[in-house]
């Protein structure tokens, strides 16, 4: 297998300074909290968790958009802020959740898509002519659109316009935060159905975020899951909904409603609260909501284990050196 | 088993500039006491104006109408305004998507929850508070006697939506209208949210009519099921006679498109729907799904009859006999 990674964090923590009241000292909010995570060439990586857990910060990261407080991050083979801007806005770019919002309303469908040939300045106004008229075919929309402004169009639509703007300049990352969570279920296989052919078709790489598992599963091959600024589980697609192995997964997995009447609500034990992430739990921030708690979960963070076949997880529940100790057998009894 | 809410041939008529809008097109439907129906289609279908329309709270431009509208024995469109406001949160009483929005910053849990009882029965106030202390804990927030006193903003969405669940049991109501309750949530809530429903709606024994796009939810917690498409019910029936056998091309299209784990193989192409949905403005004639419709034929043109399966309620509107329509759902699975 192709060990080297395309784009990778490294270590990468993202912390933001919060406002907590008037007359409180402000506190620092850790959004993404040591992690390392990497995309080979031609995968498509999700990433999967509940709002607030980072992922979305971690998507401005990798955009370029947001400089990490600490750690790396590396595009093949660079470090990604020591490039030019622009020359990392060419290869990795964003497709975004919200259609309408995503799309300038003033301008026409054509400026909009042809929008970043004229900001990297590359081709002749003929080239810029046929590259809109091609990708616009590609991405299943009449040409009868390109004068066209935002709101005349159906939230579909405005996705794929959103699409054919990254695709047009050819890049090799496309990092999709919640592609089709705002649309109808009928577009949105439409769309799914798209990004899938246009990955085969352009060689791309994609990075997709989601908290819907059920598209996770169906376009990605490999799927990190991420609680509280860490990735607590990371495998390729297959083994990760196979075996689940962190509590988390497990319960993600289980919440998920597919069109099964024979199956009532799932009910995935969870409790309700998810945690404050100003004052993270000690240990295991996932302790609190945990089914396996044991008390070394409330003392030390695990550490991340790897999983058979690849990928890893962190929970104290697989920790080889605990599992000798008496604690560790009586959890293991109770479960 | 006695309707507790009984519908015939409602419409909803928006007048705008165009012509009139005929935003829901005479739908028949019956809640019974302990039952949920759900109603599940795409935006813009009419389903959020049903609802509305249920509650007597349209917007000023739109003409609801009805051969019958009975809440037990009250008839509802005969209702003054005074007698509805009566009605309204005492004994129908309605949980709305958004959370966030539907809880007044202002005021605190307290105030809004015990305003609902005060409302609509002479007790004293320390009564209402009991109650709302009592229902709280009811939705599963714990340390609720000190919650009466927070701001909606201090609390999270997953519960925010418990004390808006709260809310509309205060009085105790036979009926919950629920539009869209888990859509703003993650999944792991949404499935605790639907659990607690479902267990309120057994306890207090209530009708539940829930109006959702999903269609995972719509499986697992459905007792009967109708599918809203331009403004008509295209097909309706039980949630196994639904799910295992669906009898209208739409409600097909839609199951198709969504990716089941571990059914749906991974990677493969999802079912679409192509097309938009019709303009409902002006005279409407013949199947409004015909052209979107992969089985349109001659016939399609003329107003279809809404069609009787059996005797436990099961209709559906389309040319195809359930034969037929059997038929072409093995063709299509094989092609």
């Amino acid at each position: 297998m192709n060990t080297h990674y395309f784009l990778e964090l490294r270590e990468a923590t993202r912390t933001f300074s919060v406002g907590a009241g008037l007359f409180q000292r402000r506190k620092t909010l850790r959004a993404v909290n040591g992690v390392s995570l990497g995309v080979r060439k031609g995968e498509v990586l999700g990433i999967v968790g509940e709002s607030g857990c980072g992922k979305s910060t971690i998507a401005r990261m990798l955009l370029g958009l947001l400089e990490p407080s600490s750690g790396e991050i590396f595009f093949d083979g660079q470090p990604l802020y020591s490039m030019q801007r622009l020359a990392r806005a060419r290869r990795i770019l964003p497709v975004f959740q919200d259609p309408y919002s995503s799309l300038n309303p003033r301008k026409t469908i054509a400026e909009i898509i042809s929008l970043p040939l004229r900001v990297h300045n590359v081709g002749s106004n003929e080239e810029r002519q046929r590259w809109l008229t091609g990708i616009m075919e590609r991405v299943g929309l009449a040409p009868e659109y390109l004068p066209h402004y935002p709101n005349q169009l159906s939230g579909g639509q405005r996705q794929r316009v959103a699409i054919a703007r990254a695709l047009i300049m050819r890049p090799e990352i496309v990092i999709c935060d919640e592609p089709t969570s705002a649309l109808d279920v009928s577009v949105q296989s439409q769309i799914l159905n798209l990004l899938m052919d246009l990955r085969r078709e352009f060689g791309l790489t994609y990075i997709l975020i989601s908290h819907n598992l059920a598209v996770v599963e169906h376009i990605a091959t490999r799927v990190a899951v991420m609680y509280l600024g860490r990735i607590v589980e990371e495998a390729d697609t297959e083994s990760l909904f196979r075996d689940p192995k962190h509590p988390y997964t497990r319960a993600l997995l289980d919440s998920v409603l597919t069109p099964e009447p024979e199956l009532g609500v799932p009910d995935a034990q969870l409790g309700i609260a998810f945690p404050n992430p100003l004052e993270p739990p000690p240990g295991c921030t996932f302790h609190p909501r945990c089914v396996h708690a044991m008390p070394i979960c409330a003392q030390r963070a695990p550490v991340p284990i790897a999983r058979d076949g690849g990928g890893h997880v962190e929970c104290h529940l697989y920790d080889e050196a605990l599992a000798a100790t008496p604690q560790r057998q009586a959890a293991g009894d109770a479960s | 088993m006695s309707a507790l809410l009984e519908v015939e041939n409602l419409t909803v008529d928006i007048r705008l500039a165009a012509g009139v809008l005929h935003a829901v097109r005479g739908i028949s439907f019956s809640v019974a006491t302990g039952e949920t129906v759900c109603i599940v289609g795409e935006s813009g279908c009419g389903k959020s104006l049903t609802s509305l329309a249920l509650m007597n709270l349209l917007p000023k431009r739109a003409v609801r109408n009805a051969d019958r509208l009975r809440l037990d024995d009250t008839d509802l469109s005969t209702v003054s305004t005074r007698q509805m406001a009566r009605i309204r949160g005492n004994r129908m009483a309605m949980i709305f998507q958004e959370p966030m929005t539907s809880l007044n910053p202002a005021y605190t849990i307290g105030n809004q929850l015990e305003e609902a009882l005060l409302q609509h029965r002479a007790v004293p106030r320390r009564e209402a508070r009991d109650r709302a202390v009592y229902l709280l804990e009811k939705v599963g927030i714990s340390a609720a006697a000190s919650r009466l006193g927070q701001y909606p903003h201090q609390l999270s969405g997953g519960l925010r939506q418990r004390v808006m669940i709260a809310m509309t049991l205060m009085c105790g109501p036979d009926l919950i209208i629920a539009d869209e309750p888990t859509t703003a949530l993650d999944v792991t809530i949404q499935a605790q949210i639907l659990h607690l429903l479902a267990d309120l709606q057994k306890e207090f024994q209530m009708g539940l009519l829930l109006i959702t796009h999903d269609l995972g939810i719509v499986a697992r917690v459905a007792d009967r099921v109708c599918t809203m498409y331009a403004g008509q019910f295209v097909e309706q029936g039980s949630v196994k006679e639904i799910f295992r056998n669906p009898l209208h091309p739409y409600t097909r299209g839609l199951l198709e498109c969504i990716p089941v784990p571990g059914k749906t193989p991974r990677g493969s192409y999802l079912g679409s729907i192509p097309g938009m949905v019709p303009s409902l403005i002006g005279n409407l004639e013949g199947c409004s799904f015909r052209d979107r419709c992969r089985f349109v034929r001659e016939g399609c043109e003329q107003d279809i009859a809404l069609k009787r399966v059996g005797d436990a309620g099961r209709t559906y509107r389309c040319i195809m006999t359930p034969e037929e329509s059997m038929r072409a759902d093995a063709a299509g699975a094989g092609a």
